[in-house]
């Protein structure tokens, strides 16, 4: 099987125009003895089997429960014009907007979705997109210690454990010390997480400014979603703002790709990594779009470059930008607010003492069940739910903790038919 | 064209949602925004109609012929679309790996991870692969953490990575991100790396060479098999960057050439759509010394199901769960549709085509090195330059033919470089039809130099004052 | 193009006494080299530096290039003019175009750099 288009007499007409006998020939720079020995690799299959086969895996997996399942992830509805406008090939099928005469429909795109992640989140410049909200975090950590020329890293107890974990792993080599808290002294910045990973939402404005008196950054990780009600990362004094772009109309994709959002201030934009579009014109005066501050990027500045980024999730990041758009001003703030609703009203519906958050909580809160979660997950998915993320999974919270989530595809039949379940499984 | 911005119109909107069918809940003011994100107000059509002409505004693969060189801008198979939107898949929710209550519903989804982790470990010639790097770079990155990691264990730190001078900017990059000094190798006059230059910064100290080979001046690297002898006789270890995996496959392995950590590039490689930068993926190989020190979670067999291990010295998580699993189960099915002889196809048919390239355009332009090139060839624009049509020029004016401009200005080593992949899957009126073109640029050098300077012409827009833009910094509405 | 009363490097930077301080900037060559110049990065006053250190960036549209401390110092004064009219450097290299001054400099140091002569010989070897 293959998609090759030449035929075997233009092959021989190629083969001789180039001056060699045989396709072998082609390769005679490699040396016989690195030549393969055969490979246990299977012969192809048609199409049809090949779609068949992965249709059977597709099969073994289970995505029609009802879902509670948050931590970070979570499961809103996307309009049928977010994927019949991202399937369309001229975006999908393009390279890096690298010649921006024949690109300014990505170019625009990129420069509309960086508009919208500064409309979202009241900071001056967003970059492109990065990978995901765990290396979204991790650049923005570098950009703190290129910013304050500092040495250590104060992870407030708010972030994904996951995140947390992503960090110290792209950290590992470096001279750095990772600290657990919000203390700013001496830091390069101090990262936290709003609603934090159990949920309880929070104003950080205060620690934003103790930071800046300590001479340190804010570091603002946000769920997108929540801005349709909750104060910005700009509000709070964030110097940056970083945030896990999937809920803004990218599936779940069980983990990726997702979308890195990245947001900052004028005064750090030239630290921050990552492409960047800006508007110019042409000669005629034509208004157009380029990518800027190339410069610092790893394929000009190789190993002085800010980051090593090189292919980002530019079609992420044009779902997310149709998503904010279809939704628009009003959108955004509606679905924010049937989702705090939503959760509201299914803890209205749960044993009081049971909720683990003190204070407030956008969509997503920590139930204490009176028996381990595990078994709890495991009983409820039997009755047609995904119940939530058992938090000892994570290491973040005891056997019995259940973290849940609601967003607006949850109706008040399912929230009252999942909370009778839970009781049921529970006793 | 306007902005979506500049079509909003108070009031308008696209979506609506059912009513509120529980009480309406109040957050606390003071942890609220002042006032909504201000979003466009348009209704569906004016969104659909506006994407749909930014659309237009595009080369892509399915409408333009794509030479750049080192991204292997290939045709992306409309099947690996078709499965990726299976539900079984991508509504899957990631934290279904996250507890082993969950893991029975994933286990299409982690038997999809070890078959695709296998399949490439085969190509390689490695003995394990990770999916969890999200991109190239990203791989550079895992790879590095690695070295970094097993010097560590063995109590022998080091703190040098030799990349050649010829390389892409991401492995300075990444090297330097991961926390490594930097010292350059430089190539000779043929283009490969210059052996005794290499022997004269393999020290002690380095850690890790990282090669790319066939190199970014798309040849292959005579000398790899002895570069990689050469490190392990002072413990350090050799890295395959994998972007130009495609012009080997099937004709042999990293792991057979030497090379302890490599990367593949998905997007490149196995075909996956560049999605206007990304998504890409970056799945890291390895051989037995690097294994325990793997990010994990790994998927592995046992029994009757899939589970889940962490190795046992592991670096960490490097991505939250499997990396860009989507862009995995598209590699997955373009590697099952061709097979073993088809994959070995594409690695004949890209060298093919971009010999033929070569050959049709080197009495016109300067051939860069005197060897036979791979997948991708690489020509100076020189002589046209010194009648003051530059690379640059000649990228434009292509775009006036309607086919993309091939790599310019890279690799770095060349003067006025222009670097070509046609890749496997462009038929010979494609290759044809380029070759004119880049002939007929050529003529017009000499008596028509100021049309070219100014081309392109039949695009939206003409070249963009790129000064402008980065004074001013106008990066958002 | 190359003022003999400077001191030149192979980074191309210049650098001129002017009498207790030392006046740094970049040359004809490399402002040409970089192009339009969009952005200077300078260092902080009272800053100091060994021959060699990066003190400031210089930036254009196709290049970001470090510029060095030609001789050890201190910073005393930096070109604030250059933060909002980057293109001095292009346009006035020698003069409006300076990046720094730095106070505390060995005129030793100073001796071992290039004249006008020797750099304009070192671009002729550059070029071939």
């Amino acid at each position: 099987m293959s998609w090759i288009s030449t035929s075997a007499a233009e092959q021989a007409e190629m083969l001789s125009v180039i001056g060699v006998t045989s396709m072998d020939d082609l390769f005679a720079a490699i040396p016989p003895e690195l030549r393969s020995r055969s490979w246990d690799i299977p012969s192809g299959r048609s199409e049809m089997a090949v779609r068949d086969y992965l249709k059977s895996l597709a099969a073994r997996n289970d995505s029609s429960r009802v879902s509670f399942l948050g931590g970070g992830f979570y499961d809103h509805f996307i309009p049928a014009a977010v994927d019949a406008l991202a399937a369309r090939s001229e975006f999908y099928t393009a390279y890096t907007p690298y010649q921006p005469e024949c690109s300014q429909g990505t170019l625009q795109s990129i420069y509309e979705y960086q508009s919208a992640i500064c409309r979202l989140t009241g900071l001056d410049f967003a970059n492109a997109s990065l990978y995901d909200g765990g290396t979204a975090v991790f650049e923005a950590t570098t950009m703190a210690i290129r910013l304050t020329g500092r040495e250590r890293v104060a992870c407030h107890p708010s972030l994904n454990p996951l995140y947390r974990r992503m960090l110290e792993t792209h950290l590992l080599n470096l001279k750095l010390e990772i600290v657990e808290g919000d203390n700013p002294e001496d830091s390069a910045c101090v990262i936290v997480q709003n609603p934090d990973f159990r949920g309880t939402a929070a104003d950080y404005t205060a620690l934003g400014a103790q930071c800046h008196a300590a001479g340190a950054l804010l570091i603002v990780s946000f769920y997108p979603i929540s801005l349709g009600l909750l104060k910005t990362p700009g509000e709070m004094g964030a110097d940056i703002a970083v945030a896990e772009g999937q809920s803004l109309g990218i599936p779940l994709n069980f983990g990726g790709p997702y979308l890195g959002v990245l947001a900052t201030r004028r005064a750090h934009v030239r630290k921050m990594p990552g492409r960047l579009v800006a508007e110019t014109s042409d000669a005629q005066g034509r208004r157009g779009f380029v990518l800027t501050l190339q410069a610092r990027e790893q394929h000009i500045r190789r190993e002085k470059a800010m980051s090593n980024i090189c292919s980002n999730e530019a079609l992420c990041a044009l779902r997310a930008l149709i998503y904010m758009t279809l939704l628009g001003r009003e959108g955004l703030r509606e679905v924010a607010q049937q989702c705090h609703s939503k959760a509201e009203y299914l803890k209205s519906q749960l044993p009081a003492a049971s909720i683990l958050n003190t204070g407030p909580t956008f969509n997503e809160f920590t139930v204490r069940l009176p028996r381990s979660a595990e078994d709890v997950v495991v009983r409820m998915a039997g009755r047609g739910y995904l119940a939530g993320l058992p938090l000892a999974a994570l290491g973040v919270g005891g056997s019995n903790d259940l973290l849940i989530a609601v967003t607006e595809k949850r109706t008040r039949v399912q929230l009252d038919a999942f909370a009778q379940a839970l009781e049921e499984e529970c006793s | 064209m306007q902005l979506i911005y500049e079509k909003s119109r108070p009031g308008c909107r696209a979506i609506t949602f059912d009513p509120l069918d529980v009480p309406t809940a109040t957050m606390p003011p003071q942890l609220c925004r002042v006032s909504p994100a201000s979003l466009p107000e348009v209704s569906e059509l004016d969104v659909v109609r506006h994407f749909t002409n930014l659309s237009r505004r595009n080369f892509g693969v399915d409408s333009h012929f794509y030479p750049l060189g080192s991204c292997s801008m290939k045709y992306n198979p409309k099947l690996a679309e078709a499965v990726a939107a299976e539900p079984g898949f991508a509504g899957l929710h990631p934290h279904l790996s996250s507890d082993r209550a969950y893991l029975p519903q994933c286990q299409g989804a982690l038997q999809l991870i070890y078959e695709t982790e296998r399949l490439l470990a085969e190509i390689g010639g490695m003995h394990q692969v990770s999916l969890q790097p999200i991109a190239g770079a990203h791989g550079e990155l895992t790879g590095t953490l690695l070295i970094a990691a097993y010097h560590r264990a063995r109590g022998h730190p080091k703190d040098t990575i030799l990349i050649p001078d010829s390389a892409h900017g991401t492995n300075p990059a990444s090297a330097a991100i991961a926390g490594f000094k930097v010292v350059e190798v430089p190539s000779n006059g043929d283009g490969t790396i210059h052996l005794n230059a290499f022997k004269g910064v393999l020290t002690a100290s380095v850690a890790g060479v990282m090669l790319t080979c066939p190199n970014t001046h798309g040849l292959f690297e005579p000398d790899v098999r002895r570069i990689c002898d050469l490190a392990h006789e002072v413990d350090a270890l050799t890295y395959y960057d994998g972007a130009n995996l495609n012009a080997i496959i099937g004709q042999c392995r990293p792991g057979d050439l030497g090379f302890d950590v490599m990367h593949f590039n998905l997007h490149k490689t196995f075909a996956t759509p560049h999605g206007m930068g990304g998504p890409g993926a970056g799945p890291i190989g390895v051989g037995e010394r690097l294994e325990p020190f793997l990010p994990g979670p790994r998927v592995v067999p046992r029994d009757d199901a899939y589970a889940l291990e962490w190795p046992e010295r592991s670096i960490g998580r490097i991505a939250a769960f499997f990396g860009n699993f989507m862009i995995a189960v598209r590699a997955y099915a373009y590697m099952l549709h061709l097979g073993a002889e088809g994959l070995k196809q594409v690695s004949e048919h890209a060298v093919l085509n971009a010999n033929y390239v070569h050959a049709r355009l080197k009495d016109v332009y300067l051939s860069a090195f005197p060897a036979r090139f791979m997948h991708e060839c690489v020509l100076s624009a020189a002589p046209q330059a010194k009648q003051g049509v530059r690379a640059l020029d000649i990228a434009k004016a292509l775009l006036d033919f309607g086919l993309h401009a091939p790599t310019v200005y890279f690799p770095l080593t060349v003067k006025e470089s222009i670097m070509i992949e046609p890749t496997e899957t462009e038929s010979k009126a494609t290759l044809d039809a380029f070759c004119d073109a880049m002939l007929q640029i050529a003529e017009r050098v000499a008596d028509d130099g100021q049309r070219l300077r100014e081309a392109p012409t039949s695009t939206p827009v003409g070249r963009l004052d790129e000064v402008r833009a980065a004074k001013e910094l106008n990066c958002a509405c | 193009m190359y003022p003999d009363n400077l001191r030149y490097t192979r980074e191309h930077e210049w650098i001129r006494d002017d009498g207790g301080t030392c006046t740094v900037g970049i040359t004809a060559y490399a402002s040409e080299q970089l192009g339009d110049v969009t952005y200077v990065e300078l260092p902080r006053p009272g800053a100091e530096a060994h021959a060699g250190d990066a003190l400031a960036v210089v930036e254009s549209v196709k290049a970001a290039s470090d510029v060095y401390a030609p001789v050890r110092g201190r910073v005393l004064e930096v070109n604030k003019a250059l933060e909002e009219r980057p293109e001095l450097v292009n346009e006035s290299p020698y003069d409006e175009g300076w990046f720094f001054r730095l106070d505390d400099v060995s005129a030793a140091e100073m001796n071992g750099l290039m004249n006008a002569d020797v750099y304009q010989a070192f671009l002729k070897g550059l070029e071939a």
